[in-house]
């Protein structure tokens, strides 16, 4: 379960030279590696979503959708075309569009043409929203798709640095009072994490804004966004409490029992004791004994977290109307836009490949091994 | 099977555990009880009903239940019917038929509504059904109050089926100083300046009087007061009964949970079981297919099927699944299947010449099940959730009632904007129900199976 995220490759030959430069080298070599595996994994995720999508020639459509337009547009644009009259006007942009599909090689077999769709989707290059538009007016889906990315990320890096941290202190101070009540509360809650944040987000919405009004329904920011840029971070903070806290709530019960687990299995090695035995003060025994060698499988432990956090995000954002990619994409189903609905998939992809690449940078800086090998030595 | 006696043994010496036990079956006798008591295709057709299945149930009514925690006396809908032919009258109706001539007939039809409530109806509506060839009759209605008041109502020419709207009658509105009829036909005159309002208790009475102008004409009418409450579970929007979305969500849940565990679960073990035992390239492939699907974008993919191909449930279960097997499981499994792989019992296998597929699936895999079992326990309410995220999305099956679709229509409806907490809260409760059942049984077995967590 927690090696899944783990490098690929075997790392070989490496001597073991005590100088930065070569550990660097190393580091570098193995983010370089993992970029290229993540890469590939986004490409082939992608391409699925081209697979499922082209089933029912849905990117058949976009594209000839994208076709049509083009030279709809360049022939308003030449004034020798405007003088024509209307039929053979349209005559000509039907030949046109012909040509212009044949030349593109929409008539090739889909095999073929699957991976010229593949590097549009990849770039995002996915043309114009059926039915939808971006704040400012465009429809360009990669606007759309831009505009929902921040929203997005503050939401659920704010969330989970809150989880990681706060779970990691909880979990420390847990293995150290191993029995204590406080303990057992935490395992008992443990199962609460069965459940998706949406989940607890329509319970807090619930209680603090409904029965009590003390924090809005949902949204960002309050309406009309508020001039002050202070009192904008103020309501923005404020609409940020219950989506994070549902987010926080919903996974981290689960994240605390099973780092607490880790740590207690560290804390019984024989170091420890050593250490104890030397009169080291706990807080010292803490960040050198026991979170050292425990760092890496807690990383590892909190990129499956985090991908199973992402699925819950989508919903959440829905049902506290926080303007993300998941709300645009619970709103592209409502409107059956097919652009929109790819390039959600396809952004979705790439965050959680993202995700994933970011906390193998804090791997491969953490863990030893990493650094002397240049790649894990484990299965 | 010792193995299993014996964690049963242990199990039962957690508390959470036996918990967990009686809520996993408290769902599955109440998932017995309706598919035995409201069969599939009754069910459905109740749920996809509409006005005409449901016109007799009110609009947003509370569950009845709602009355005894919190000591109100809501309304419950109160139907009196003066029946047909055969059926006759309920009771606390009369009917009267009475020849004027030869022609002409009057018929009387007086409904006594026993009010004791400490809250007004919802709604006020007549169902009036006249028998006639060509001439329609013509029917007038008056509202007696136990105070000896008389409001006299509209009069109406009825087709074959009609619907007299009380509450929408905006004549009678007029009359009644703009006050809405269901409150004013029951209000208590004798409420002091600024007091709140509160209904008249004691027997009122709608007095129907029909003259039919042909000799085999007939009518008849029921009268419904739309109540507060309704049976066990209230009603949505379109005056469903909850109940049936509540039941009938139960089997489903609990049959898409189990079928997507153990499809997930099972190909996992055998694909990791096939990784290890050959080795090489088959096992370097099934690895990196399952780092690839593992950073996939699940529930988008799933959100993509639902709105492109089919919302079916069982389109999901089986997308699911698939997008399952290569699950983080694996690496589980694999690491464990390594250690099965080099035990003497293997050897001796392949000593006797056993063949490849034999030794994975009556060798390798059989001994791994202990391990399997509390996953894919744990797995169980994330599927069930799984299904509702999907409902929530409104890529619910689109014919099955299920909690998700509740929660989703709640949400959508603005249930805890509008203050329909019941609407929202069932369906929740349930859906947490199954999840603790679930999680509170897997935990306590990994502790039991899983020797290096025992004790901890």
């Amino acid at each position: 379960m927690a090696e899944a995220s783990l490098p690929v490759q075997s790392g070989i030959g490496a001597q073991a030279t005590n100088s930065t430069l070569s550990t660097i080298g190393r580091v570098a070599r193995y983010t370089v590696v993992r970029l290229i595996a993540l890469f590939l994994t986004v490409v082939v995720g992608v391409y699925l979503t081209v697979l499922i999508a082209n089933m029912g020639g849905y990117v058949d459509e976009i594209r000839k959708g994208q076709i049509r337009e083009q030279i709809a547009i360049g022939v308003l644009a030449n004034s020798e075309m405007q003088q024509l009259p209307l039929e053979e006007r349209n005559e000509r942009i039907n030949q046109m569009i012909a040509i212009e599909e044949e030349r593109l090689g929409m008539d090739r077999p889909f095999v073929l043409r699957s991976f010229g769709f593949l590097t549009s989707a990849l770039t995002l290059n996915l043309g114009r929203a059926e039915n939808m538009t971006s704040d400012s007016g465009s429809r360009q889906v990669r606007l759309i798709l831009q505009e929902r990315l921040a929203p997005t990320l503050l939401l659920f890096a704010t969330a989970n640095l809150f989880l990681f941290f706060l779970s990691i202190f909880v979990a420390l101070s847990l293995s150290r009072n191993y029995g204590s009540w406080f303990d057992k509360v935490i395992i008992a809650l443990a199962p609460s994490s069965a459940a998706p944040s949406w989940f607890y987000g329509l319970f807090f919405i619930l209680f603090f804004a409904a029965l009590w009004g003390r924090l809005p329904f949902g949204g960002m920011v309050a309406a009309p966004p508020p001039a002050d840029p202070w009192a904008y971070a103020a309501s923005l903070l404020k609409h940020l409490i219950l989506p994070v806290s549902a987010i926080v709530i919903s996974a981290i019960f689960l994240t605390i029992y099973s780092w607490r687990t880790f740590f207690l299995i560290y804390s019984s090695e024989d170091y420890v004791e050593m250490a104890k035995a030397k009169g080291l003060p706990s807080g010292a025994i803490e960040r050198r004994y026991i979170l050292r060698p425990t760092l890496p499988t807690i990383i590892t432990n909190f990129a499956l977290t985090l991908i199973s956090l992402w699925t819950g995000a989508i919903v959440l954002e829905t049902v506290f109307n926080w303007p993300g990619l998941g709300r645009l994409l619970y709103q592209a189903i409502g409107l059956y836009d097919t652009p929109v609905i790819v390039g959600s998939v396809v952004i979705y992809a790439y965050l959680l490949a993202f995700t994933v690449f970011l906390l193998d940078i804090i791997y491969a800086l953490i863990d030893p091994r990493v650094k002397i090998t240049g790649g894990g030595s484990h299965a | 099977m010792r193995i299993f006696q014996s964690a049963l043994r242990e199990l039962v010496r957690y508390p959470g555990a036996l918990f967990g036990i009686f809520l996993i079956l408290s769902l599955v006798v109440i998932s017995l009880y309706t598919v035995v008591s409201l069969p599939y295709a009754e069910a459905i057709n109740l749920w996809r009903g509409g006005e005409s299945v449901w016109q007799e149930s009110p609009r947003l009514a509370m569950p009845s239940w709602l009355n005894a925690i919190r000591g109100t006396n809501l309304p419950p809908t109160i139907a009196l019917d003066s029946g047909d032919a055969e059926s006759g009258p309920d009771a606390n109706v009369t009917k009267t038929v009475e020849a004027l001539s030869e022609e002409i007939t009057q018929v009387d039809i007086t409904f006594d509504v026993d009010y004791t409530y400490s809250g007004f109806p919802q709604e006020l509506t007549i169902f009036i059904r006249a028998d006639y060839e060509a001439k329609r009759p013509h029917v007038s209605f008056v509202w007696l109050t136990p105070d000896g008041r008389e409001i006299r109502m509209s009069e109406v020419t009825p087709n074959a089926n009609e619907t007299y709207r009380i509450s929408q009658d905006d004549r009678l509105l007029r009359r009644l100083r703009g006050e809405v009829p269901e409150r004013a036909l029951f209000a208590d005159p004798n409420v002091a300046e600024g007091e709140e309002a509160r209904p008249l208790h004691g027997t009122h009475q709608l007095q129907m009087t029909a003259i039919l102008f042909e000799p085999d004409a007939d009518v008849d009418a029921k009268f419904v007061a739309y109540g507060q409450v309704h049976g066990w579970a209230g009603t949505d929007h379109r005056r469903r009964d909850m109940t049936i979305a509540l039941l009938w969500g139960t089997p489903i849940a609990l049959a898409f949970g189990l079928l997507a565990a153990v499809g997930s679960t099972v190909t996992t073990m055998i694909i990791a079981a096939i990784g290890v035992w050959f080795g090489g390239w088959v096992d370097a492939a099934i690895q990196r297919i399952t780092e690839v699907n593992l950073i996939l974008p699940v529930l988008p993919i799933l959100i993509m099927i639902g709105t492109f191909y089919s919302r079916s449930i069982w389109m999901m279960l089986g997308a699911v699944i698939i997008l399952g097997i290569f699950s983080a499981g694996i690496k589980t499994y694999r690491a464990i299947f390594l250690q099965v792989k080099e035990s003497p019992y293997i050897e001796a296998a392949q000593a006797y010449g056993a063949g490849n597929m034999r030794i994975v699936f009556l060798y390798m895999i059989p001994r791994i099940v202990p391990i399997l079992i509390p996953q894919f326990v744990v797995l169980i309410p994330s599927f069930v959730f799984l299904e509702a995220t999907l409902a929530v999305l409104g890529l619910g099956d689109p014919v099955l009632p299920t909690w998700g679709k509740v929660l989703n229509d709640a949400r959508y409806n603005g249930a805890l904007y509008h203050g329909y907490y019941y609407w929202m809260l069932q369906p929740a409760a349930l859906l947490m129900v199954t999840g603790l059942g679930f999680a509170m049984v897997g935990f306590t077995l990994d502790r039991i199976f899983n020797p290096r967590l025992r004790g901890l």
